[in-house]
């Protein structure tokens, strides 16, 4: 049969406050345990939570970058439910008045086509701690730094249709959220997770299949094998005439599978109900309009701008805005450069090679934007020519200084002496007796074949400092005798 | 309505209260008695009126984004019946 993938996906971005969302701990990640925790993180019996302002200013920005309607009252709520590393046994969230209402995001796909996903709606909530399962002589260990750090959770309406645009939503919600400054979006470090509801139906059938829920896939790359390995797995228990089980499910990646979560009958009776510690929040029009006059450049107007100021390509204009890092990054180096259209094709090309291949993010370049610019500049100005910015950059990923200082001690400027030059030629010359006499024994065509060698021997006798423009007239000029 | 002695047995689960039959059945008869009252409350036209989820009439008041609290492990951890690496331990939660 012909099934119709249907996906709605819920994210939890974790917001990039200094102090938590109720308390006045730190929320750095990476503490020691259990160092920035407060009383009410814990749960202490008349500990009351104090609301963080930016949490809210945050949550307000976002609701503006997806169209969304601004909850001007809103409540918090709670979630009750008892595990270790939530001590209060419920956790503050939001339930029939969130602070993000209805929005949408649009998406563009592989094949160019533009894609509206709706937002249901988005809320802030406080993470749990964390349970430590190894090593504690049977015991579970609690790290309660993670308590009470605020999250949004957006929620998506069941619009996505395959793995593809599921990925290509979740990287503009990546891209929407680190441009917004509200939230890191390092995936790695859970600062952004993902739990994704996948249900299949009969093709031109309206009524949704019932769905599973794989809960917190934390890549880009494990959210698309994901998908298709659950698709695969429901797809396969349909064609049987089986029934698929509402239920949450988790995915391994190391056996590419995912498995059923252990069975929590009463797992969604959470019994919601106003929290009595938190008063609503009323929000009014003059604040929600600030913020959106304030609101930065983001993705979509980036990439159009991209276009129209440096003469990008809408492919180029794409993979540079992707990130609020990734544009930075280029707009800095193209600004130092003085050349829009290298300083893309060098931070997409040589610079990107060296991030993949030690899978680091444009953040973490050990060669900052000036100094790749510094770089550009040398190639701009003819110091030196684009095989040898190459291994500069090399250098200068090894982190051997700027671009200046690599040309300076190693010697690399290029020679840009005629007579320097000249009498790099005539030695190669002089050198290769047979190969000029058969050269000049050549008819044109072929000559223009050969001439590549003598370039060669030109550009190893000078260790590529020759400027390659100069050497092919004089080359011809002193080959042809 | 009447809650049969099956909710109640359900509801004490959820909030991890262990109850015996005694009980139950006491809370039964209670907790019913509270559902009637709630029933009662029902028939009244609310059409109109904006659901109220905090009685005090005031709204939230917001706190600066400041870290005011540091460190303070040692004292947390030493009303923990176990306590190991910097961590508040418990028994075993199976995954």
């Amino acid at each position: 049969m012909n099934w119709e993938v249907v996906i709605g996906l819920e994210i939890h971005a974790q917001l990039s406050t200094n102090s938590k969302l109720f308390s006045g701990a730190a929320t750095s990640f990476g503490a020691e345990p259990n160092t920035n925790t407060t009383l009410v993180d814990l749960g202490m019996p008349g500990a009351l939570p104090v609301f963080n302002k930016e949490a809210l200013r945050m949550a307000v920005m976002f609701g503006h970058a997806v169209n969304a309607e601004i909850g001007m009252t809103s409540i918090f709520a709670r979630k009750n439910y008892f595990y270790p590393d939530l001590p209060k046994g419920y956790q503050t969230s939001q339930m029939d008045d969130p602070i993000v209402g209805k929005g949408y995001l649009d998406i563009t796909l592989d094949d160019g086509t533009v894609k509206r996903v709706g937002i249901t709606r988005a809320h802030l909530e406080e993470d749990a701690g964390k349970s430590l399962h190894e090593d504690f002589h049977g015991m579970t260990g609690i790290d309660l730094n993670r308590s009470s750090t605020p999250l949004l959770e957006i929620v998506s309406e069941p619009d996505i249709r395959s793995a593809k645009e599921a990925v290509a939503y979740v990287k503009m919600i990546h891209s929407i959220v680190t441009y917004l400054g509200i939230c890191d979006g390092n995936m790695a470090e859970g600062n952004m997770r993902c739990d994704v509801n996948i249900s299949l139906r009969p093709k031109g059938q309206e009524a949704y299949g019932t769905r599973t829920e794989i809960k917190n896939v934390n890549s880009f790359r494990f959210i698309e094998r994901a998908i298709y390995t659950e698709i695969e797995r429901q797809a396969d228990i349909l064609e049987d005439g089986g029934k698929i089980t509402q239920e949450t499910r988790l995915y391994d990646p190391d056996k590419d599978e995912t498995r059923s979560m252990r069975s929590k009958e009463e797992a969604n009776d959470y019994r919601y109900f106003p929290c009595p510690d938190l008063l609503p929040i009323e929000l009014t029009q003059e604040y929600v309009d600030q913020i959106a006059a304030n609101l930065p450049e983001l993705p979509k107007q980036k990439a159009d701008r991209f276009m129209s100021e440096y003469k990008l390509s809408e492919y180029d204009a794409g993979v540079l805005s992707a990130t609020r890092a990734m544009a930075d990054y280029f707009e800095e180096t193209a600004n130092v450069a003085g050349n829009a259209k290298l300083a893309a094709n060098w931070v997409m090309g040589e610079l990107s090679k060296y991030l993949n291949s030690e899978s680091k993010d444009i953040s973490e370049s050990p060669v900052s934007a000036g100094h790749l610019g510094g770089l550009l500049v040398r190639i701009e100005d003819n110091t030196i020519n684009g095989k040898t910015a190459k291994s500069v950059l090399q250098a200068m990923w090894d982190g051997e200084g700027s671009a200046d200082d690599i040309i300076e001690a190693k010697g690399l400027k290029q020679v840009t002496d005629t007579g320097a030059i000249e009498a790099v030629i005539q030695s190669v010359i002089d050198a290769n007796p047979a190969q000029v006499e058969q050269f000049r024994a050549s008819d044109e065509d072929k000559q223009k074949k050969m001439i590549g060698f003598f370039m060669g021997q030109v550009m190893k006798a000078s260790q590529g400092k020759a400027n390659p423009g100069m050497v092919t007239p004089i080359l011809n000029k002193l080959l042809k005798g | 309505m009447s809650l049969e002695k099956q909710d109640v047995l359900k509801i004490a689960h959820l909030a991890r209260l262990s109850l015996d039959d005694n009980d139950a059945e006491q809370y039964q008869n209670s907790l019913t008695s509270i559902l009637d009252l709630v029933e009662q409350m029902q028939s009244v036209d609310t059409d109109g009126v904006e659901p109220l989820s905090n009685p005090l009439e005031a709204k939230q008041r917001l706190r600066d984004d400041v870290v005011t609290e540091g460190n303070r492990r040692e004292a947390f951890l030493a009303n923990a019946p176990q306590t190991e690496a910097g961590l508040f331990l418990v028994p075993q939660v199976i995954e």
